[in-house]
């Protein structure tokens, strides 16, 4: 009779599926001979395999993983085997943490082993939870030589063979430093600022007035003490940055790096700070350095190849720049005795700067939005 | 000049825009930490050690495990799994009902049993068509298998295939009881435009039936409600909907359908109190996220959040089950109207109750795109179903054309 209700009771119940599924996700990186990984596994599943809840109080804690840790790392490691050029890949737990997904607490185990030989491929065989829940899936992540593959393990696919490409460092290099080249070009507001700091350049105030350089040497002197300093600068802050040292809400970034080229620009029209310009861009460029870090960030960094990418898109950043310089200064110097330099360009444009930062400004420091694309 | 900085500041600003939704995400996504110290309970089990369920169910693994062959323990267990899978909404125990039934589960003729069983944990899984098959042998060898009839009459009800679930319920006719073959007939009379023929049968065999299990009575009552719905009668329908809520079991498909009501009904704030305790079911989280959202209360970023990481994970591991939620969600949390009309255009293939066709009808007038449901259209005609909202946004839909 129990069965015979339930059954009619299917009727508008067939299509229900109210839960996620069980998943494990196992990240692997394979560089060399090494492997390395972390696998998060949900405890409900762990605790239903080996049990967990020693007390059966019903409530996993922290203590009785801890408790099992042996038994996890036993358990799921018999179930997990990787091969390389025809020999396994031993490896073995190095830590144990917890972590929170959208269905619940999983154990997250890391993992260290080597393979015997580096080959062009590895071989993955999974089998957790096959012969207790065959629709349990295990979600791999594959990364190697700074790219990233997915996988699906399954009962039905327990066993699988990844092409382990090589991507060579100095592609790398010149991938990272495109998107550097690529992003000063398009970072609109790192121009601009420079610009500022640069329109000055071949100009010398005396006597409370803009007069023209003389001669093009003091002007690019002056270019190269303020690129350089801006330049070190937000290497300084790109690098801290982008190795995790430092992190600041990319709001605030942002909103700096607006107010930067507002200053900057204003400099221009009413000097306050003059003679010292390499100061200001030093300064400032510790700022822009933050916002360079977010592009980094949102690029992905390779954990293995960190210090190319990272030196590879600051250099890529630096040779926008001096492009941009370089077309500036000798054109600067060209005009700098012209009306349309001295009252057009510097001062209506720094006025025209000052304007479009500002907007920046309010645009990111209240996260709205005023020139619509 | 001017296209680039039209260019720039948009990049800055949608760069800005990824950036604020990557902190969301990372917030909702926390990275691995080691908890403060080892009394913090990190995980609630839905079934305790010491309940009389998990005393059972780990007797009957012990059994089992003793001889994995034996029949009737492996059928028991999977029954048990089963159940717990609906009032739980796990799928987890899908997985370990079909792992008790390993031995049979690739087996060309299963028995009898173990055949019926296997077919209940494929569609539950929307292997519609391996279950229709092994049903449809069962049916060949036991005609009187109340069982394997009623899941036939349930899967021809979800693909919409009205003939053979009038056949299915007309065979259950000659074996159950009164209440169960009305109730079949009444299922499928009510949904192809029949409503009030088939609330007065089913309200008149309940009565009839005397005193049922909170378990008929929850899915008598929910019946009652949809049809009074379909009848224009929401008065009706939420009396019934309350008499539902007030029996003392847990039942998805009742909140979900009460909930579904109430915020059709303009009353988004008695669906928080319904569903706050049911964070962990998909189905009930949707309506509970889109209620706190029609309130703008706070917890509603943090749920569609929820919401979002959920439904990518089944796209990572390759499941299409949740198409219909998922479109919904796309709709009316993200206002994301084309993967929202992608997906019940999907779903539809695969499902073809009221609430997929809804989906794809609002979905589609989103789009103003009107043959992009035109299967639904199809089947509101051939069907008849009387819903007055489904019709009224058919005729919305239809008023498009050119």
């Amino acid at each position: 009779m129990r069965a015979l209700i339930a059954a009619v009771l299917a009727l508008a119940a067939a299509s229900a599926f109210a839960h996620k599924p069980s998943d494990s996700y196992l990240a692997i990186s394979v560089e060399g001979t090494d492997v390395s990984g972390q696998w998060d596994i949900a405890l409900r599943d762990l605790d239903f395999a080996i049990g967990l809840d020693d007390n059966g109080d019903g409530d996993i804690t922290w203590g009785e993983v801890k408790a099992h840790q042996a038994d996890i790392a036993a358990y799921s490691l018999a179930r997990l085997k990787l091969r390389s050029a025809g020999a396994d890949c031993p490896v073995h737990a190095t830590a144990f943490l917890a972590d929170d997904h959208s269905d619940g607490a999983y154990s997250v185990m890391r993992f260290e082993g080597a393979c015997a030989a580096e080959a062009p491929a590895i071989e993955i065989s999974y089998s957790l939870f096959a012969d207790i829940d065959p629709q349990h899936k295990g979600l791999l992540r594959l990364e190697h030589g700074g790219g990233t593959r997915t996988g699906i393990f399954s009962p039905e696919r327990a066993t699988q063979s990844f092409e382990l490409e090589k991507i060579s460092a100095l592609t790398q290099f010149f991938d990272y430093a495109r998107e550097g080249v690529w992003h000063i070009w398009v970072g609109f507001d790192h121009i601009l600022f420079l610009l500022s700091l640069l329109l000055p350049a071949v100009l010398v105030r005396t006597g409370g007035r803009w007069q023209a350089v003389e001669r093009f040497a003091p002007a690019f002197w002056d270019v190269f003490k303020i690129v350089t300093s801006f330049t070190v600068a937000h290497s300084i802050t790109l690098s801290l940055a982008a190795l995790g040292v430092i992190s600041l809400p990319s709001r605030l970034v942002e909103s700096a790096i607006a107010i930067s080229v507002v200053l900057a620009a204003l400099n221009n029209v009413f000097p306050l700070v003059h003679g010292r310009r390499w100061m200001v861009a030093f300064f400032f460029g510790l700022i822009h350095g933050f916002g360079f870090a977010s592009v980094l960030r949102d690029l992905g960094l390779p954990q293995n190849a960190l210090l190319i990418a990272l030196v590879g898109f600051n250099l890529g950043v630096e040779g926008g720049q001096l492009a941009i310089v370089s077309t500036f200064l000798p054109v600067a110097f060209g005009l700098r005795a012209t009306w349309l330099y001295r009252r057009l360009i510097f001062i209506g444009g720094s006025l025209a700067i000052v304007l479009v930062a500002g907007i920046w400004l309010v645009e990111r420091a209240f996260n709205m939005k005023i020139i619509t694309p | 000049m001017s296209t680039i900085r039209t260019y720039t500041i948009g990049t800055v600003t949608d760069c800005l825009r990824a950036l604020v939704l990557a902190s969301l995400a990372v917030t909702a996504h926390a990275a691995p930490y080691v908890p403060k110290d080892d009394s913090v309970v990190l995980e609630h089990l839905p079934v305790k050690p010491g309940d009389p369920i998990a005393r059972e169910l780990r007797q009957l693994r012990a059994e089992l495990a003793a001889n994995p062959r034996k029949r009737d323990t492996a059928i028991r267990l999977a029954e048990r799994y089963f159940s717990l899978a609906n009032s739980e909404g796990d799928p987890r125990y899908v997985g370990y009902a079909e792992a008790a039934l390993k031995p049979w589960w690739d087996l060309a003729e299963p028995p009898l049993d173990a055949l019926v069983m296997r077919a209940i944990l494929k569609q539950y899984s929307h292997d519609f068509a391996g279950a229709t098959q092994d049903l449809e042998a069962a049916t060949r060898e036991d005609p009187e298998n109340a069982r394997a009839w009623s899941w036939r009459a349930a899967i021809d009800m979800v693909q919409a295939n009205y003939d053979g679930a009038r056949k299915d319920c007309l065979a259950l006719k000659k074996i159950e009881s009164d209440l169960f073959a009305v109730g079949c007939i009444a299922y499928l009379d009510g949904t192809t435009g029949k409503a009030a023929a088939a609330y007065r049968e089913l309200s008149e065999a309940y009565a009839r039936s005397g005193d049922s299990s909170p378990e008929v009575k929850v899915w008598v009552l929910t019946r009652l409600a949809e049809m009074s719905l379909r009848m224009g009668n929401p008065k009706q329908a939420e009396e019934h909907f309350r008499a539902a809520y007030f029996e003392p079991i847990n039942d998805q498909f009742l909140l979900g359908a009460y909930s579904d009501f109430l915020l059709d009904q303009g009353r988004p704030h008695e669906v928080i109190p319904l569903l706050v305790d049911w964070f962990r079911s998909d189905i009930l989280l949707l309506r509970l996220a889109i209620a706190e959202k029609e309130l703008k209360a706070p917890k509603a970023a943090e749920h569609i959040e929820a919401l979002r990481s959920r439904f990518d994970a089944a796209a990572l591991r390759g499941d299409k089950l949740h198409q219909q939620e998922e479109a919904r969600f796309n709709l009316y949390l993200l206002g994301n109207k084309e993967k929202a009309l992608a997906l019940a255009q999907e779903n539809w293939k695969l499902q073809r109750e009221p609430r997929d066709a809804r989906i794809l009808l609002e979905a589609a007038l989103a789009m103003k795109n009107p043959s992009a449901a035109k299967e639904v259209l199809d089947w509101l005609e051939r069907s008849g179903h009387e819903d007055p909202g489904l019709r009224r946004t058919a005729q919305q839909l239809k008023a498009l054309k050119p």
